[in-house]
């Protein structure tokens, strides 16, 4: 007995056909904490065959899914240990284990692989100092490998020398890939708060307190969520705008556990946690900005863009959380500049500024992302940016992070494109007055006080 | 192995289109177990639940099958399992 209506059937068909539903991505952790060795080339040669046996069967599992379910799955990815773990013996150069995941990505048929990665919120170890020397070379010299620093931590204060070291890590990647428009930044994230089970990229790592391996799953749908509040009446209140949203992303949280379950049992692995990100894709329609015109903004950017991208965010969590029990990742709305045309036509028409952007950081994931600046922009002046949104993850007990691409040779007025899923941008304008001497002096910002919140 | 599926067929309504796609699932060893048909905004809208015996013919095989079909008749033929409509829609 079909106890679906046709009416619901032909709304998922809809969602997938005309509004872009799909699960942003399945992401493979895996751990490598059994390949730590005394030089790059061991340790290399040990991820690779490790990567190799353990996702071996990830991608055609998604497709198989993919074509059951009826619901694409756009991304297959991997996250892996941070490298720094179990690099600390090797170097000083660790590109050789970087163009191992490299080698393991295209042949498995992953596009992103995460996890040249280390955390110094509190200090920097010695395998730690050897992923950020190493960085802008494995960038440099391979395609598909991500990278990501975490520089600070509520429980830790912000390392104002790492994340000094890293402004200047940020310039000389640009640098490294100038030939590229600097696309290395792309591949680079520098968090506050980063999470041990993110399945997005560039900032995706696989924990040391997960399993050995995990699926983990991004869901989507701006899109659809999009043609939600577009179809309301005009004179919807918010409490009616909210209600819609939260329905709508428990539907899509659905497909992502669904998914998420699915690829867990039939790779024979844990499953980890459903990410409930809306991720926005260059496609027209596809886009997070847009949601928050169609709620009522001018243009994204505008006053009311922080309200509506609250009110959307929390309501995205709470349909979200009735799909789930398995909520984890950064679970936040993402404002990408470069992967949202609604984004992009607000910096161009001069709504959306950098400034506008920290501050909607503070009320959704991860917030200045893929944003291109001058090339010649001091990286005094990036690490105070990028400082700025530490600031704002540590007071607020959030994950916030930066990736900014200074693409070398261009200023404002100028225009880059990355291609693929990364889109294009123009460059926004930086703020000239940056605490250069608030970077400069170094040190730490103390770990804040957990109580008097205002 | 048994496997519950959801048909759906969306387009211009013209004669045979039950007939050509009842056919293909029986020579697939599929069970049609329940069958709605209506009209939605001027679309032929048909919704079927099917249960294909993997055994007989894999859940790919019996896709593949039906896009033949669907281009021979010119319609939207889209076969999904049916949890991923349990999922979304039931609480």
């Amino acid at each position: 007995m079909l106890d679906i209506s046709p009416e619901e059937i032909a709304e998922t068909v809809t969602m997938v056909t005309q509004q872009h539903l799909d699960i942003r991505t399945v992401t493979l952790g895996v751990s490598l904490t059994d390949c730590a060795a005394g030089d790059a080339a061991s340790i290399g040669k040990r991820v690779y065959d490790r990567l190799m046996q353990a996702a071996e069967r990830l991608v055609p599992t998604c497709e198989s899914i993919e074509r059951e379910f009826g619901i694409p799955i756009v991304n297959k990815r991997i996250s892996v240990t941070p490298i720094a773990e179990i690099a600390t013996c090797a170097g000083p150069d660790l590109t050789p284990i970087a163009l191992a995941m490299d080698r393991a990505a295209h042949e498995i048929g992953v596009d992103f692989i995460g996890g040249f990665s280390a955390l110094v919120q509190k200090g920097i170890g010695r395998g730690d100092q050897l992923i950020i020397d190493s960085l802008p070379s494995a960038l440099a010299a391979t395609e598909r490998v991500c990278g990501s620093v975490n520089v600070a931590s509520t429980r830790a204060g912000i390392n104002m020398d790492a994340v000094m070291l890293m402004a200047e890590t940020i310039k000389a990647t640009a640098e490294a890939t100038a030939d590229r428009d600097g696309i290395g930044c792309a591949k680079l994230v520098v968090f506050c708060n980063m999470v041990e089970d993110n399945p997005f990229m560039a900032g995706a790592v696989h924990g040391s307190g997960e399993a050995d391996i995990v699926v983990n799953v991004g869901i989507s749908g701006p899109g659809v969520v999009n043609a939600v509040v577009r179809s309301l009446p005009d004179d919807a209140d918010l409490t009616a705008v909210a209600e819609a949203i939260k329905a709508t992303s428990f539907k899509i949280t659905r497909a992502g556990e669904l998914v998420a379950r699915e690829a867990a049992r039939r790779l024979g692995v844990t499953m980890g946690i459903v990410d409930l990100s809306l991720a926005p894709t260059p496609a027209e329609g596809d886009s997070v900005a847009e949601i928050l015109e169609a709620i009522g903004v001018g243009r994204c950017g505008g006053p009311g863009t922080t309200t509506a991208l609250a009110l959307l965010n929390d309501a995205v969590k709470k349909g979200g959380a009735m799909g789930t029990s398995s909520i984890g990742g950064l679970s936040g709305a993402f404002i990408p500049v470069s992967e949202d045309m609604g984004m992009l036509r607000a910096v161009e028409c001069g709504a959306l500024t950098l400034e506008k952007l920290e501050a909607m950081t503070a009320v959704c994931s991860v917030g200045l992302d893929m944003i291109a600046i001058p090339g010649d922009t001091p990286a005094e002046t990036i690490a105070a940016v990028i400082s700025d949104a530490c600031a704002i993850g540590v007071i607020n007990s959030k994950t916030t992070a930066a990736r900014l691409i200074p693409v070398p040779g261009k200023t404002v007025g100028d225009h880059v494109s990355f291609g693929g899923l990364l889109g294009h941008t123009p460059i926004m304008a930086v703020n000239g007055w940056a605490g250069t001497r608030l970077v400069r002096r170094g040190g730490r910002v103390p770990a804040p006080l957990g109580s008097l919140r205002n | 192995m048994k496997t519950k599926a959801i048909l759906s067929v969306l387009g211009e309504d013209r004669v045979g289109i039950v007939a050509a796609i009842s056919n293909a699932l029986a020579e697939a060893g599929a069970n049609i177990e329940d069958i709605r048909q209506t009209i939605l905004s001027g679309v032929f809208s048909m919704t079927m639940l099917v249960t294909i015996d993997e055994d007989a013919e894999s859940f790919e095989a019996v896709q593949a099958r039906l896009a033949t079909v669907a281009e021979e008749i010119g319609l939207q033929i889209t076969l999904q399992r049916e949890d991923v409509f349990r999922f979304m829609h039931r609480v």
